[in-house]
């Protein structure tokens, strides 16, 4: 681990009572303690993940012994899971349904936030606080009738069922008309005066301005959608369209005592957002950091 | 639907500037713009929780098409009167009680520790941030394993350190601490890092020109970070407090609500009387009060927003 101090910052000046070389000693002393601590946590942090691995890779049978130790290590379980359930089926449900749901809501977000942001129109605050309130709303307290809803027009069981709902975001075009005020109004009204529409203007000036959010948006979708429970599971009972999450709570019973399975599935179920979390690391961050969420 | 904001561009009173309405209003791109969100909106968010507020004064039934009949405010005074929805209230506020503070704290700490560390963030990005994208599924799956009586790591780790381990899941009293344990492992990375952001705002000057007048890392802790942080603080504790208030997953799978229902949540309570015993009209009332209780949280916060902005 390449962890490497903080340099104390140089100054030349001395403080008042204490010598500069002192507070200097102290900050060193206290960054040194502050790492220790810190990589303590970060251990015992990843210790179920590794615990997780650990087991998925005993056979069944030794998984009763609690050791860290593999005598006979194999990929039996992960096999047996990639044979034995539907969970290739699961990953090509979830990840066709994460990504239409991450397409859908950064083109129709975006839009709608181009509205808000750069067209004068009548009521056009009383539209913002109208999205808006969608941020109230937990999306749980609608489960029922969203449920009746798809229910009467025969979705369900569909990854429409899955999808539609999961589109209208309000956070989502609030991310957006917060980073289309910042780009600088000459730029699109330059384009404005030369004549192109505003179609134009929104396809070839300001969204290609605007990756940094469309990625942060699209992936918080992705992940979200990968992730979703509640909704996936009462809308998909058919084995085959199930996700990922809706799947592994489904098959954990059946699996009863082998936990090498159960724990092989587990880490399956996570390897893709893992693959996310390590590409995309720094969109990640910055999405939560810099979109406006920070308050 | 708002979507109608193309109305022609007439004021009602007598214009009053000269130049033309037509120049500057925008009617009709604007509505063509916001129709995709605003329908779908409409359709899958307004539309429901307008259907589910009717639905509330309705005997409604799953299995039955239509509303059914009409019943006032009873699922309301049944949902007030029932002793498992108070109790669901309760484990929901309990939960939310038992993760809020750590939560806020070890994110705080945590990224504290992390801002002083130069290289070697991704490190603890990966450690405390990972878990957090993981489906909630995934986290059940292991921490289940984690807390398995006889099995478990928990229990061995404990053991050998001299100290006897509860039967996390399956005791009435540990079964909610044990998933509030879990919870905060999960979820701490997204406070991490919006605390790791508002650290980086603050200027480094003000740090260096304290240290010039001696002050230690305690006390600059004490006087710039901490009050420079408030306002993330408050986002945090409000996006932790409504995040707990909506607990389900880990609870559907890990215990199911149980043992003895001492972990069923309010949500899980809409769950289990709207789609196993059927009856959507009380579990649509049941909703709305719950709802209620998120938008009182919510009035809080921007009243304390509102008030850290006028001092500011």
């Amino acid at each position: 681990m390449a962890t490497t101090l903080e340099a104390p910052a140089e100054s030349g000046r001395r403080g008042g009572g204490v010598t500069r070389a002192q507070v200097d000693a102290r900050t060193k002393l206290f960054n040194r303690i502050c790492l220790g601590v810190l990589i303590a946590f970060a251990i015992l942090w990843l210790v179920p993940l590794a615990w997780a691995l650990d087991t998925g890779l005993k056979p069944n049978a030794e998984t009763t012994k609690a050791t860290w130790w593999i005598d006979n290590p194999t990929f039996g379980a992960f096999r047996r899971t990639l044979q034995d359930t539907d969970i290739l089926r699961w990953y090509a449900a979830s990840f066709i349904t994460a990504a239409l749901n991450a397409i859908f809501t950064v083109i129709t977000a975006s839009l709608a936030a181009y509205a808000l942001s750069r067209l004068n129109f009548r009521f056009k605050n009383w539209v913002f606080w109208f999205v808006l309130a969608g941020i109230m709303i937990p999306g749980q307290v609608l489960i029922v009738p969203q449920f009746r809803e798809f229910n009467s027009v025969g979705l369900l069981n569909t990854f429409w069922a899955v999808v539609l709902p999961q589109v209208p975001t309000a956070v989502a075009v609030f991310i957006f008309k917060q980073f289309f005020d910042g780009l600088p109004r000459d730029l699109d009204e330059a384009a404005r005066v030369d004549g192109a529409s505003f179609w134009r203007v929104y396809r070839t000036v300001i969204m290609p301005l605007t990756r940094p959010a469309m990625a942060a948006v699209a992936i918080f979708t992705f992940v979200q959608a990968w992730n979703n429970l509640l909704w996936p599971l009462l809308v998909l009972t058919n084995p085959k369209l199930m996700t990922i999450p809706v799947g592994l709570a489904t098959v954990q019973g059946s699996f009863g005592i082998r936990y090498a399975d159960t724990m092989a599935s587990a880490i399956l179920g996570a390897l893709p957002l893992v693959a996310v979390f390590l590409l995309f690391q720094k969109h990640i961050v910055q999405g939560i950091a810099g979109t406006g969420l920070k308050g | 639907m708002s979507t109608q904001t193309h109305a022609p561009a007439t004021t009602g009173r007598a214009a009053p500037s000269r130049r033309t309405h037509a120049l500057n209003d925008h009617g009709r791109p604007a509505a063509a713009f916001l129709a995709p969100f605003v329908i779908l909106y409409v359709l899958f968010i307004i539309g429901p929780a307008i259907y589910g507020l009717v639905m509330s004064f309705f005997n409604t039934s799953l299995v039955k098409p239509g509303l059914s009949s009409w019943a006032g405010l009873g699922n309301y005074s049944e949902a007030l009167q029932s002793k498992d929805f108070w109790s669901s209230l309760w484990h929901t506020v309990w939960f939310t009680i038992l993760t809020t503070p750590p939560l806020i704290v070890l994110g705080f700490v945590f990224a504290l520790l992390a801002d002083r560390v130069a290289r070697g963030r991704w490190f603890f990005r990966l450690a405390f941030f990972a878990p957090f994208i993981l489906p909630s599924a995934v986290i059940s799956l292991i921490w289940i394993w984690i807390y398995t009586p006889g099995l478990g790591i928990l229990e061995t780790a404990l053991g050998k350190i001299g100290i006897g381990s509860p039967n996390w899941l399956g005791d009435i009293h540990w079964a909610m601490p044990s998933l509030a344990i879990t919870t905060v492992w999960w979820t701490l990375g997204f406070n991490f890092i919006l605390y790791l952001a508002g650290l980086q705002d603050i200027n480094p000057e003000l740090y260096e020109a304290s240290a010039i007048d001696g002050a230690g890392p305690w006390q600059q802790i004490r006087s710039i970070t901490i009050p420079l942080l408030a306002r993330t603080t408050t986002l945090v504790a409000v996006l932790q407090v409504i995040a707990s208030l909506k607990v389900f997953d880990q609870m559907y799978i890990m215990t199911a609500g149980g043992p003895n229902f001492s972990t069923r949540s309010v949500l899980e309570y809409v769950y289990d009387e709207g789609f196993t015993n059927f009856r959507v009209g009380y579990a649509s009332a049941v909703s709305m009060l719950f709802f209620v209780v998120v938008l009182a949280v919510s009035a809080v916060w921007f009243a304390i927003v509102r008030t850290q902005e006028k001092e500011a």
